[in-house]
C-alpha cells in the first residue's frame, strides 16, 4: 500500500543520505521524495511516498526514521485530511497546427504552457498525483518527448475532521 | 631475533607551538574524560598525533598493529568498562580498516567514538591521495556520524558524539576530521555550547499504563518466562533483573549477549536459548504463555523459525529503542524504557504473584533430563572439556572474550557466567578476529581481572598481529586457541547440510603458535591431552604474564544441541546422546 510520510529534519549535511540509506538498508520502496526548506531556519521538511506491505512494516519505517538523530518529527499523514501536491513538467510534441488543440486540454486542468518551440510545448501541471496521471493520459497520444515530476509534497489541512465526522479521507488510496 | 620490549618512549620537550585545531580536539577529549585511546597514525591525522604527543596529561594511547585491532580493542574496552571506546585512524585505508569494527559495535550496541582523518577540505571529492568517503561508507553502520566543517564546531561535535554514543541505546559515532581543520592554527574561540539535540531524546522512564498491563499479565500468567538480553548489561540492571525474577518466581532464559546478566548458577536459570541453546531454555520459550523480553532484540539465531516462536505467548518487550519493539515479533505489551528504570518500577508496584510452581518444576525436569552433553574420548582433548577446565581454574570470575563460531558456542554453553560484563563476544555481526584484540581492551579496562581470549585457530589468524601489544604493554592476557585445525562451524554446517563437502574449511597449514608466541617473546604452550590440560592449565591461567595456549582439540567435534536453519525452537537436534 502507498503511504505518505512527512519528516521534519535538521538541515545538516548527510541527513538525506542517512534517510535514503536506511530505507534502502531496510528494503523500503520509495516512490518519491521531495525535500525543501521550511518556515524555520535550519529545518527542512521531507515528504516520502512509500510502498509498504503492511502496517507492521510501516510502523517499523516510521520508528527507524524517528531514530535518526537529525530527524525531529515523523508522521504518516495518509489517513488524515491533507493537501498533497506535485508538479510535473511535460514536453509534448506539438507542431503549430496542434497548439490550439493542446491548449484546450491544458485549460480544464489549470495547467499552463511555459515554453513553446517550433515543434514542442512544455506544459506545467500541478495537483495531486491522480490529476497529473489523468493529464498525462490525455497528452500521451500527442507524444511525450520528456517528462519530469517533483514527487509529492504534502501538508495536513488546517481542520482535521474528528472520528465522528465520518471517514478520514486521503488522496492516495490503497 | 627476538623483539625486545621497550619502555614507553621518552618525549622530546615540546617547543612553543601555536595552538591548532588538533589541540581543540585534545581539549575536547580531556573534557569528555577520556584517558585511553586505541589508534594508528597516518598522514591525515599527523596534526592530531602531534597534539597527542604534546598533550598534558598524556593519554594512554594503544598502538595496535592494524586499525581493525584498534577498534575491536575499543569494543572490548567499552563492553567491560561501560565507558566509550575511543579510536583514531587516518583517512582512506585507515578508515576503511575500521569498518568491520564499527559495524560490529552497531549490531551489539557498544558505545564508541571513532575519529577518522580526512583529506583537506580543498581536495575532498577529488579522489585525493588516501581519500575515502567516510561519511558515505559509515552512515548505515553508525548511530550517528559527523564531518567537521569548521574548526570552531569541533568541541560541540565531540561533546555531542560522546553524549550520543553513551546514552539511549549505545552505539558507534564517527567523526571525520579533515586535515586542514586539525592542522591549521586555531583562530576564533569556540563558545561553550550546551548539548542541543532536539531530535534525540531517549525515553528512560516507562509508561505507567504499560507497567500496569505487564504486572497484570504476570499475575495472571500460568507459564511466564523471562528472557534476559544485553540491554540489561548496558543499563547496569543486573541486580534489578535478579530481584525481579525472584519476586515473581520466573524461570530465566538468556540471549548469547545477555549472559552474565542473570547468574548461570541460579536454579531459576535455564541457560542460553537459541540455535545452540539448552533444551530447557528453548522449550521454555516455546511453551510459555507470557514472554517478558528485557533488552533483547529477537535475533534470528535466538528465535529460529518465527512461526514456531513462543506460539501461545503474550509478548512483553522492554527496550530503550522503540524501533526494536514489534520489529520481529508482534508485541502486545511494549515498554519503551531503560531496563533499570522499568525493572525498578516492576519491583515496587504492588502485584499478585503468579503460581508458577508446576511450570517451574516442568522446566526443571527438562533441565535435568536434557542437560548439555558430549562424548568423553579416552585421551583426546575435547573443547567442552577445555571450557569446563577454564571455568574451574578461574572459578567463573574471568573476563572471557571470543570470536564467532564453535568455540564461541562452547564458551557460552560451558563457562557459566555468574557476573555481568565478563563476557565479551561478537554476537550480531559474528566477527572472526574480534576476540583477541577485544581482550586487550578488556584487560586495559579492568587491569586486575583475569582476561582470557578464547579464540579459534581461524579467527586468531585474522588479528594475531596484536601479540605485539601484549608484549609492549605487559598485558597478562591469556590467549586460548581452541585449535581444531578447521573453521569449525563452517565445517559443521558442511557436514550436516552439504553432505560432508568440506569446501575450504580445513586449515591443514598453520603456523606453529608456540613459536609464533616465542617470536614475540611471549610464552607459548601446546596442550594435547587431557592429562596435560589438568596439570598445566590452572597455573598457565594464573600466571601474571601473557601466555598463548594452543589447545589441540578433536577436529570433528560438533556443537550440540542445535536448531537447524529454518526450524523452530521445538525442533532441536542432538538433544541427547
Amino acid at each position: 500500500m502507498k503511504r505518505i510520510i512527512t519528516a521534519t529534519v535538521q538541515n545538516r549535511s548527510g541527513v538525506l543520505n542517512r534517510i535514503t540509506g536506511l530505507m534502502q538498508k531496510r528494503q523500503f520502496n520509495i516512490d518519491s521524495i521531495s525535500v525543501g526548506k521550511t518556515e524555520v531556519e535550519q529545518i527542512s521538511r521531507m515528504t516520502f511516498v512509500v510502498e509498504v506491505e503492511d502496517m507492521q512494516k510501516l510502523e517499523q519505517l516510521t520508528k527507524q526514521l524517528h531514530k535518526q538523530i537529525d530527524v525531529l518529527k515523523v508522521a504518516d499523514i495518509t489517513d488524515h485530511a491533507i493537501v498533497a501536491r506535485e508538479l510535473a513538467l511535460v514536453k509534448v510534441v506539438c507542431p503549430p497546427a496542434s497548439r490550439n488543440e493542446l491548449q484546450s486540454i491544458i485549460a480544464p486542468f489549470r495547467a499552463s504552457a511555459v515554453d513553446i518551440s517550433k515543434d514542442s510545448m512544455i506544459v506545467q501541471v500541478t495537483g495531486d498525483s491522480d490529476k497529473i496521471e489523468a493529464f498525462l493520459e490525455l497528452v500521451r497520444p500527442y507524444g511525450i518527448k520528456e517528462l519530469t515530476r517533483t514527487g509529492v509534497t504534502a501538508f495536513l489541512r488546517g481542520h482535521q475532521p474528528q472520528a465522528a465526522d465520518g471517514n478520514t479521507y486521503s488522496l492516495i488510496t490503497n | 631475533m627476538k623483539v625486545k620490549a621497550q619502555a614507553v618512549q621518552e618525549r622530546k620537550p615540546a617547543a612553543e607551538v601555536p595552538k591548532t585545531g588538533a589541540d581543540l580536539f585534545v581539549e575536547a577529549l580531556q573534557a569528555a574524560g577520556v584517558d585511553t585511546i586505541f589508534g594508528y597514525p597516518g598522514g591525515a591525522v599527523l596534526p592530531i598525533y602531534d597534539a597527542l604527543y604534546r598533550a598534558e596529561p598524556r593519554f594512554q594511547h594503544i598502538l595496535t598493529r592494524h586499525e581493525q585491532g584498534a577498534i575491536h580493542a575499543a569494543e572490548g574496552y567499552a563492553r567491560v568498562s561501560g565507558k566509550p571506546g575511543v579510536v583514531i585512524a587516518t583517512s582512506g585505508p585507515g578508515a576503511t580498516n575500521l569498518i568491520t569494527g564499527i559495524a560490529d559495535a552497531m549490531m551489539d550496541s557498544l558505545p564508541l567514538v571513532v575519529f577518522t582523518g580526512q583529506v583537506g577540505r580543498s581536495v575532498i571529492g577529488t579522489d585525493a591521495f588516501q581519500e575515502s568517503d567516510v561519511m558515505g561508507i559509515t552512515t548505515p553502520i553508525t548511530k550517528h556520524n559527523y564531518q567537521v566543517q569548521k574548526q570552531e564546531d569541533m568541541p560541540r561535535i565531540i561533546k555531542e558524539a560522546f553524549y550520543i554514543a553513551t546514552t539511549g541505546r549505545p552505539g558507534p559515532v564517527v567523526i571525520d576530521i579533515p586535515k586542514d581543520i586539525s592542522g591549521e592554527v586555531y583562530q576564533t574561540a569556540a563558545a561553550e555550547e550546551p548539548i542541543h539535540l532536539p531530535g534525540y531524546q531517549p525515553t528512560m522512564k516507562p509508561n505507567n499504563n504499560q507497567i500496569k498491563k505487564l504486572i497484570h499479565a504476570i499475575s495472571t500468567a500460568k507459564r511466564p518466562i523471562l528472557l534476559t538480553g544485553a540491554g540489561i548489561l548496558h543499563a547496569k540492571a543486573s541486580e534489578e533483573v535478579q530481584a525481579f525474577a525472584k519476586r515473581f518466581q520466573l524461570p530465566v532464559a538468556s540471549t548469547l549477549l545477555g549472559l552474565g546478566a542473570f547468574p548461570a548458577s541460579e536454579p531459576q536459570f535455564l541457560g542460553m536459548a537459541g540455535m545452540h541453546g539448552t533444551y530447557a531454555a528453548n522449550r521454555g520459550l516455546y511453551e510459555c504463555d507470557l514472554l517478558i523480553n528485557v533488552g533483547a532484540r529477537f535475533d534470528d539465531r535466538l528465535t529460529g523459525n518465527l512461526e514456531h516462536f513462543a506460539p501461545q505467548a503474550t509478548i512483553a518487550h522492554i527496550d530503550i529503542d522503540p524501533a526494536e519493539i514489534g520489529k520481529i515479533i508482534p508485541t502486545s505489551i511494549p515498554v519503551v524504557a531503560d531496563a533499570k528504570a522499568a525493572l525498578k518500577q516492576l519491583l515496587t508496584v504492588e502485584a499478585e504473584l503468579p503460581d508458577t510452581e508446576s511450570w517451574r518444576n516442568h522446566l526443571q525436569d527438562y533441565k535435568e533430563e536434557y542437560p548439555l552433553w558430549y562424548n568423553n574420548p579416552a585421551q583426546d582433548l575435547i573443547p567442552q572439556w577445555v571450557m569446563k577446565a577454564v571455568h574451574k581454574a578461574t572459578e567463573g570470575n574471568a573476563i572471557i572474550t571470543t570470536d564467532v563460531g564453535q568455540h564461541q558456542m562452547w564458551t557460552a554453553q560451558y563457562y557459566g557466567f555468574d557476573r555481568p560484563n565478563r563476557w565479551v563476544t561478537s554476537g550480531g555481526l559474528g566477527t572472526m578476529g574480534f576476540g583477541f584484540p577485544a581482550a586487550i581492551g578488556a584487560q586495559l579496562a579492568s587491569p586486575d581481572s583475569r582476561v582470557i581470549s578464547v579464540v579459534g585457530d581461524g579467527g586468531f589468524q585474522m588479528t594475531m598481529q596484536e601479540l605485539s601489544v601484549l608484549q609492549e604493554r605487559k598485558l597478562p592476557v591469556k590467549v586460548l586457541i581452541v585449535n581444531n585445525q578447521s573453521l569449525g562451524m563452517v565445517r559443521q554446517w558442511q557436514e550436516f547440510f552439504y553432505q560432508e563437502r568440506y569446501s575450504e574449511s580445513l586449515l591443514d597449514i598453520q603456523p606453529d603458535f608456540v613459536k609464533l608466541a616465542d617470536s614475540y617473546d611471549i610464552k607459548g604452550v601446546r596442550l594435547e591431552t587431557q592429562e596435560q590440560l589438568v596439570a598445566e592449565l590452572p597455573s598457565l591461567l594464573q600466571s601474571d604474564e601473557p601466555v598463548v595456549i594452543d589447545c589441540r582439540v578433536l577436529r570433528q567435534e560438533n556443537v550440540f544441541p542445535m536448531i537447524a536453519p529454518g526450524k523452530g525452537l521445538h525442533e532441536m537436534i542432538g538433544v541427547s546422546r
